[in-house]
């Protein structure tokens, strides 16, 4: 078993992890910075309408067709893909974690019962399980956030059910249990903190799709109309996809290198804390 | 496939199949059961009820909401009500729309086409595409094309589809003008036979190619390592020395078997690819069931909302349940249990 501090210094060697760890070091300064920069928010309108990014110095990356300065709208788009895209992979991360391992820890018809349920919730189109929740009960960040949640949960619960019925079997595990431990200390204290390195790998990916699907539903008009998000702005600048293309393809590239960054990082987890899967 | 297959009578083989479909069916009814829940508590949970909305568009008096709604049971408990809906749906009457003036069931059959040709033209296009580029990656592994197709497939992987959908557009509809950005057919034109279906496909290149490219990416990364994974198996070596050529290794022998977690791949891709529907049928301007569930969202037209949701889950619910069949017949050590 190698040292933590030697996980570190291994991502920090793993050139394409570095890569990504730097594109989303960017996309969380801006989001930090935002309201440094604009403090009067992305919504002001700052200059002349369509003004294309280099054509006047003071909007470096031009204005939309409300004369609103795109770099704020990209500033506080950041903040909005960051939060809703961590809310919902550390809410399916707790709800996937707590089925998943209930379900690993007693086989059986609970974990019979967990497994089809988790199947089943599985099987469901998730985006358009999204748009419905969202669609119906109303957009805000909060239902955004559950709607990405209700259906991504599932992936953690597979992983963290496999670990636990691995793990449950260890002699160690045993041995709390010989020593009088209740079964919630023995998860969440012995189990739980040996089956993390999946967990965080997959919350990479989570984190990713969640951003995906929230720029889906405010491309689709169905985010939170208080604040601005990359998806919004690409929604409201199709119509000007003619006249100025780039209103829209500077949040797309917003998004793409941000998942693309969050993919990279995974894929850079993955080989460091999981070695034997290496060689493939 | 050479597993050691004891020949077995064939009353005992055919009990593991029957009860593996059982299963399978008792779980297609949970997923469906499951969906209607999500569909109901959505109801409940949404601001006001299909009567206030409609009292919005029009004169309706205090007296005549009150009737309107004893006419739906809507003010029944709310168990009552979820029988009532149970009761409905176990006879396929999805409700009715009030913005089409239509049974639900029939506005979804009119849109159903759509969806379908998109739906299945994009399974065939990313799975032969993504396969190929998986294929061509793997046998030449750790070379210039294998790193390009790596970094198309990482690119494609991290792109939603209504950002492809929009680089399409400004490239080959409003740039290049080769291809139409929206519609099924053109508008007006009265094409027959051939001209129409030719007019057809021009308008679908487009909208396939923008919900196939996450795809494609997914299944060259899994082909990619599933060929690397055969081809160190003994019987692509024996392949070898036996003198067999070369592209018959790979494409016959190697191939075959790589393909099997794909299969899984292709079921799951079926449930998203009617999420993408949404977006990329709103971005074309298709008249597909995502589209419709799109206008039924803004016209809070929510029984056709979660009418297209209960159709959608269905036909999830079918395609994995072909998927494992499929996955059976394709691969003989997966066993029934």
């Amino acid at each position: 078993m190698m040292a933590r501090t030697s996980t570190l210094g291994r991502f920090l060697r793993h050139p394409m992890g570095l890569a990504g760890l730097a594109i989303l070091l960017v996309a969380v300064a801006m989001a930090a910075t935002a309201n440094i920069f604009f403090p009067d928010g992305p919504w002001k309108m700052a200059g002349r309408p369509i003004l294309w990014p280099g054509q006047n110095p003071d909007f470096p990356l031009g204005t939309d067709m409300m004369g609103r300065d795109l770099l704020a709208g990209l500033l506080y788009g950041a903040r909005v893909s960051l939060l809703v895209g961590l809310a919902a992979a550390v809410a399916s991360i707790v709800a996937g974690t707590v089925i998943g391992a209930i379900a690993g820890y007693y086989p059986g018809w609970i974990d019979d019962a967990l497994m089809r349920f988790t199947d089943a919730v599985q099987t469901i189109p998730s985006f358009l399980a999204a748009v419905v929740i969202v669609g119906v009960i109303g957009p805000s960040v909060t239902t955004v956030v559950l709607s990405i949640a209700v259906t991504s949960w599932p992936m953690i619960a597979r992983l963290v059910r496999a670990e636990f019925l691995r793990l449950r079997k260890y002699d160690f595990v045993h041995a709390c249990r010989i020593m009088g431990m209740s079964d919630a200390r023995i998860m969440l204290t012995q189990i739980l903190p040996n089956c993390l390195s999946p967990i965080i790998v997959a919350s990479s990916v989570l984190v990713a799709t969640a951003i995906i699907v929230e720029s889906g539903l405010s491309f689709l008009g169905l985010g939170d109309p208080n604040v601005i998000s990359w998806g919004a702005i690409i929604g409201a600048g199709r119509s000007a996809l003619r006249v100025a293309w780039y209103i829209t393809m500077l949040p797309s590239v917003a998004i793409v290198l941000t998942v693309l960054s969050l993919n990279l990082i995974g894929d850079a987890l993955n080989d460091v804390l999981n070695p034997r899967l290496r060689q493939r | 496939m050479a597993d050691a297959a004891v020949p077995r009578p064939a009353a005992d083989r055919l009990r593991p199949a029957l009860r593996f479909l059982g299963r399978r069916l008792l779980q297609a009814l949970i997923v469906m059961l499951l969906v209607v829940l999500l569909n109901f508590s959505v109801l409940q949970l949404a601001p006001g009820d299909m009567i206030s909305v409609l009292s919005g568009s029009s004169d309706m008096t205090a007296e005549q909401m009150v009737s309107l709604r004893a006419q739906y049971g809507l003010d029944q408990p709310w168990l009552a009500r979820l029988g009532i809906y149970l009761f409905n749906l176990a006879q396929f009457d999805l409700g009715y729309s009030f913005r089409n003036a239509a049974p639900v069931a029939t506005v979804i059959a009119e849109r159903f086409p759509t969806t379908l040709i998109l739906v299945v033209a994009s399974v065939i296009v990313s799975l032969t595409v993504g396969t190929l580029m998986g294929v061509v990656a793997a046998r030449r592994a750790g070379s210039l094309a294998d790193l390009v197709l790596l970094a198309v497939a990482l690119v494609f992987y991290a792109t939603p589809s209504f950002v492809i959908a929009i680089v399409l557009i400004l490239t080959f509809g409003v740039t290049l003008g080769w291809l139409p950005i929206g519609g099924l057919v053109t508008v007006g034109a009265g094409l027959t036979g051939w001209a129409w279906l030719a007019d057809l496909v021009a308008h679908l290149i487009l909208p396939v190619i923008a919900l196939c490219t996450f795809y494609v990416a997914i299944y060259a990364r899994l082909a990619r390592a599933s060929m690397l994974e055969v081809s160190s198996l003994d019987y692509v070596r024996t392949a070898r020395a036996k003198g067999v050529p070369e592209w018959r290794v790979v494409y016959v022998h190697a191939l075959r078997n790589a393909l099997l977690p794909l299969v899984t791949m292709a079921g799951l891709q079926v449930s998203s690819l009617i999420g993408g529907a949404i977006l990329v049928e709103t971005v074309f301007g298709l008249p597909g069931m995502g589209r419709t569930a799109y206008d039924a969202i803004f016209e809070r037209d929510t029984n056709l909302l979660l009418g297209v949701m209960f159709v959608s889950a269905l036909c999830v619910v079918l395609v994995s349940l072909v998927v494992d069949l499929l996955y059976v017949l394709l691969d003989p050590r997966v066993s029934l249990e």
